[in-house]
């Protein structure tokens, strides 16, 4: 456990990516098996004792120390497991030497709702701080120590020289403490089969098209839609759904998964068929409601079916086909699309242009909301995992913008720590001179330039006018020209809209903050402030 | 107030510090008077503007390097005894929280008061250690004051300090410690444990260290970093003031790890709330077992406490049928402490 809590220690202090994917990939390469089978299992959230909760740490504690200076104490450091093992009284009688992290898992998962206490009280004696708040975390599986499972896993792969591409591949196929892996990463073994398990294939992806332009000889367009890509799999008689960071959503759409019967692996847009817009795709709000729900309630399968619109195919039954050129993987795409079940399932439109001129003409035009964009797909191109440079592009929609006035600012985080770099802008509610005032429209960390970044610090350090914690109110006196893919309504904000993927595409010196833009003029380029507007034209009372 | 006949009517609490209403004195008062006794140069303790301030010699002489020199008052010595009306005698013991620093005994009529000001027990090469005294009433710092505070032993914090250096041959190792104290304890530590290599000084650092020199604490080689091509700070311990580590001056060191000496780095989360890469548990006051091992030693027949978390030794004392009651005074804050 020492090791393994000094690990914990040092990645809470580490900042840097590079500085985390070092610690961790030391640890996987130094620590002998099971233990660090166990930690990456913990590390990326795939452990759970079902009779360790929170209530039992703070029932441990509270008959331990004085219940009222627990409490203080806890308000103060934010944190139960820290509080806890800060405070965790020195054991009175001998205890046994700190156990490892495979003996405290073992004892951790055997626990029984009448047992954990003791188990975890007997654990905890044996450990140090730094040993107790890492058995504390462990055993609650909320380690919140800053390290995603991709972190973990592309730490993995550094540690022993192997493709993270493979590794997230086998992942899914694996159950802690992932000795086949480790086997397989280590040499020792050659690599799983994984055929017969309905595992996630990481995806391809597409690089921004800048100023190119392109051949349609050579590249196929399609659509690129405003939904959520997936990948269908299914082997040995399961199917399951996985979202692009390798998320298993089939709970959230389990009529997806039962409509698709064919052995393979697929990638598609998940889309929700909106009644109200004319059986057609509805956009990504729509989509929402689906997302992240352990069940559905028949209720929303009826008011928002899913269905997929098919984009490519990885691997069908056995046969990978991830080699072979995109038109060949298209052609046996359409074959199948047709076989499966056309409520569920159609087949993403290749787009017919002449040339590239009449393409952009044609995306100019695409106003619907579900269409974020253009693909272009290199024709000879292998599915290729990761965003390999020249295969695929997404050209987006032109961006939305507004001249927004920055309110507040944050620092970032990592390098840009001692900088200025997070912004909150907002719009007017009338025109300043007749009343109005500025609410937070949104809030952009990215588009500017280094120097412009120095510049914004520089400007927020002097422009100050309030210190709310580590937010700085700014005198409002600054536009920034900011660019957006969408804006929606929301609730959540005072506003009343959310913008989708603001960023700050110009420093607005020259313009002063009284001309800055309304609230109304974001809320009419909403989808529905588009037709609100249509209907709301003035009329005689 | 406390209610207990033995409440004596010379000292009273007010929100700009303890007063001495019979004689109109004050001890750390908040705002400018007339007439001051002052623990320590820490600025929630110090100030600009008093007419008299009786203070240590060291004490004294940081008050004259940040505010100027007072018009009045004077030197004393520990284990002095001054006179100051009313029958009422000041006496300054060492505390150990930083160079000159003082509790004040104050006596009259056989009835004796001890403002401990900060302080701390553990040993430390730059200052007089604590010394205990029986009083009546004990006015004791609580900045500590929760049970999760047990500083560790400064040996182990100094190893992690130097092993932090050995580790980052490329990079500056850059500690924030407050000007007054912290810095040169932890400088005095370093070379307790065989460092003798420069330590390079933020601007705001040289002066207090110059006058811990004058007063006969030897912190060995020191210099400013403003005179060092920063190339030369790779692997480099740097002293800086906790609101410099995140600035634009931080910026321009090579790749600097951020420490920080201070009992508030035993919390992981204030650490990396403040950016801390290397946290360093090093405190001038006491911590909850100190502070409570001190209230017991003392056995006073009343507590009061000042400064910081005063709710977790209230009910300590509570349960113990300790009498004690909380101060409320302005503008008691561990200095700096922003950073």
């Amino acid at each position: 456990m020492d090791r393994f809590a000094r690990l914990l220690t040092d990645l809470i202090y580490t900042r840097a990516r590079n500085g985390k994917l070092a610690l961790l990939a030391d640890y996987l390469r130094d620590v002998p098996d099971p233990d660090r089978g166990w930690a990456l299992a913990g590390l990326t959230g795939e452990i759970d004792f079902p009779a360790i909760k929170a209530g039992i740490v703070r029932a441990l504690i509270q008959e331990r120390v004085d219940p009222v200076l627990f409490a203080l104490s806890r308000d103060f450091v934010g944190d139960t497991a820290e509080t806890v093992s800060l405070m965790w009284p020195a054991p009175t009688g001998p205890v046994r030497g700190a156990p490892g992290v495979s003996e405290a898992v073992a004892l951790l998962a055997s626990a029984s709702r009448g047992t954990a206490k003791a188990v975890l009280a007997g654990l905890l004696d044996r450990l140090d701080e730094d040993g107790r708040f890492a058995l504390l975390k462990l055993a609650t599986g909320e380690l919140r120590i800053g390290v995603s499972a991709r972190l973990a896993k592309t730490a993995f792969a550094q540690a022993f020289g192997v493709a993270l591409d493979e590794v997230e591949e086998l992942w899914h196929a694996m159950r802690p403490p992932y000795a086949e892996l480790f086997a397989w990463a280590t040499g020792a073994a050659p690599k799983p089969d994984i055929s017969m398990v309905p595992v996630f294939r990481p995806f391809m992806l597409a690089n921004p098209l800048e100023d190119e332009v392109i051949d349609l000889k050579e590249y196929a367009a399609e659509w690129k839609w405003d939904g959520i890509r997936i990948q269908i799999v299914s082997a040995g008689g399961a199917t399951r759904l996985f979202s692009r960071g390798g998320e298993d959503i089939t709970e959230s759409f389990p009529d997806v998964a039962e409509a698709f019967d064919h052995e393979g692996v697929l990638d598609g847009e998940l889309l929700v068929r909106g009644t109200h817009q004319g059986g057609g795709a509805a956009s990504f709000n729509a989509l929402q409601q689906r997302l992240g729900r352990k069940t559905v309630p028949g209720s929303l399968l009826t008011a928002y079916p899913a269905f997929v619109r098919l984009y490519d195919i990885l691997l069908d039954g056995a046969d990978d086909l991830r080699r072979l050129p995109w038109s060949a993987r298209r052609a046996r795409l359409e074959g199948i699309a047709q076989r499966l079940d056309r409520s569920s399932f159609d087949i993403s439109a290749l787009i017919e242009a002449e040339t590239f001129e009449a393409l952009a003409e044609l995306r100019a035009q695409a106003r619907e909301t579900d269409i974020e964009g253009v693909m272009l797909k290199r024709r000879d191109s292998a599915y290729e995992p990761g965003r390999k440079a020249g295969l695929w592009f997404k050209w987006k929609r032109e961006p939305l913008t507004a001249d927004c006035v920055l309110m507040y600012a944050q620092r970032g985080s990592g390098k840009r720590s001692s900088l200025y770099s997070d912004y909150t802008f907002g719009c007017w509610t009338a025109p300043e001179a007749e009343g109005g005032v500025l609410l937070p429209v949104g809030k952009a960390y990215s588009g500017f330039s280094d120097e412009e970044l120095k510049w914004l610090d520089s400007f927020v350090r002097k422009q100050t006018t309030g210190r709310f914690g580590p937010v700085r109110e700014v005198e409002k006196s600054l536009v920034l020209e900011v660019a957006f893919d969408a804006v929606n309504p929301s609730t959540r904000h005072k506003s009343g809209i959310a913008m989708r993927f603001p960023r700050i595409s110009r420093i607005r010196r020259d313009k002063p903050a009284n001309e800055a833009d309304l609230i109304e003029t974001l809320r009419r380029m909403t989808a529905a402030g588009a037709k609100a507007g249509d209907a709301s034209k003035p009329q005689p009372n | 107030m406390p209610t207990g006949p033995e409440t004596p009517r010379w000292i009273k609490a007010e929100r700009e510090g303890l007063h001495l209403p019979t004689i109109g004195w004050w001890i750390d008062p908040s705002r400018a008077v007339a007439n001051a006794l002052v623990t320590h140069g820490h600025a929630d303790h110090a100030r600009g503007g008093h007419g008299e301030v009786w203070a240590t010699a060291a004490t004294r002489d940081i008050i004259d390097l940040r505010y100027g020199k007072p018009p009045g008052g004077g030197d004393v010595a520990y284990g002095e005894c001054i006179e100051i009306g009313d029958s009422i005698t000041a006496t300054f013991l060492p505390a150990g929280h930083v160079l000159g620093s003082a509790q004040i005994l104050l006596e009259r009529q056989g009835e004796r008061i001890i403002v401990t000001g900060d302080y701390k027990r553990r040993p430390d090469p730059t200052c007089a250690p604590f010394t205990p005294a029986p009083c009546d009433i004990l006015i004791t710092e609580a900045t500590f004051a929760l049970p999760i505070f047990t500083h560790p032993p400064i040996e182990r914090e100094i190893a992690r300090l130097r092993a932090g250096r050995d580790a980052n041959p490329d990079r500056t190792i850059l500690v924030g410690a407050y000007a007054l104290g912290k810095a040169q304890r932890v400088i005095a530590e370093l070379r307790r444990s065989g460092y003798h290599e420069t330590i390079w000084l933020h601007g705001a650092m040289t002066a207090m260290c110059d006058l811990y020199q004058r007063h006969g604490v030897a912190l060995g080689p020191l210099a400013p970093v403003s005179e060092t091509p920063r190339g030369d700070l790779k692997g480099q311990i740097v002293i800086c003031p906790p609101s410099a580590l995140n600035s634009v001056w931080a910026r321009r060191l090579p790749d600097p790890v951020n420490a920080v000496a201070s009992g508030w780095m035993r919390v992981r989360q204030r650490a990396v709330q403040s950016n801390v890469e290397l946290p360093l548990i090093i405190s001038d006051h006491c911590d909850w077992n100190e502070l409570t091992a001190t209230i017991l030693e003392v056995a006073p027949q009343e507590t009061w406490i000042t400064h910081g978390r005063e709710d977790a030794l209230l009910h300590w004392c509570a349960m113990r049928q300790i009498r004690a009651r909380a101060l409320d005074l302005v503008g008691r804050e561990d200095e700096d402490e922003a950073a």
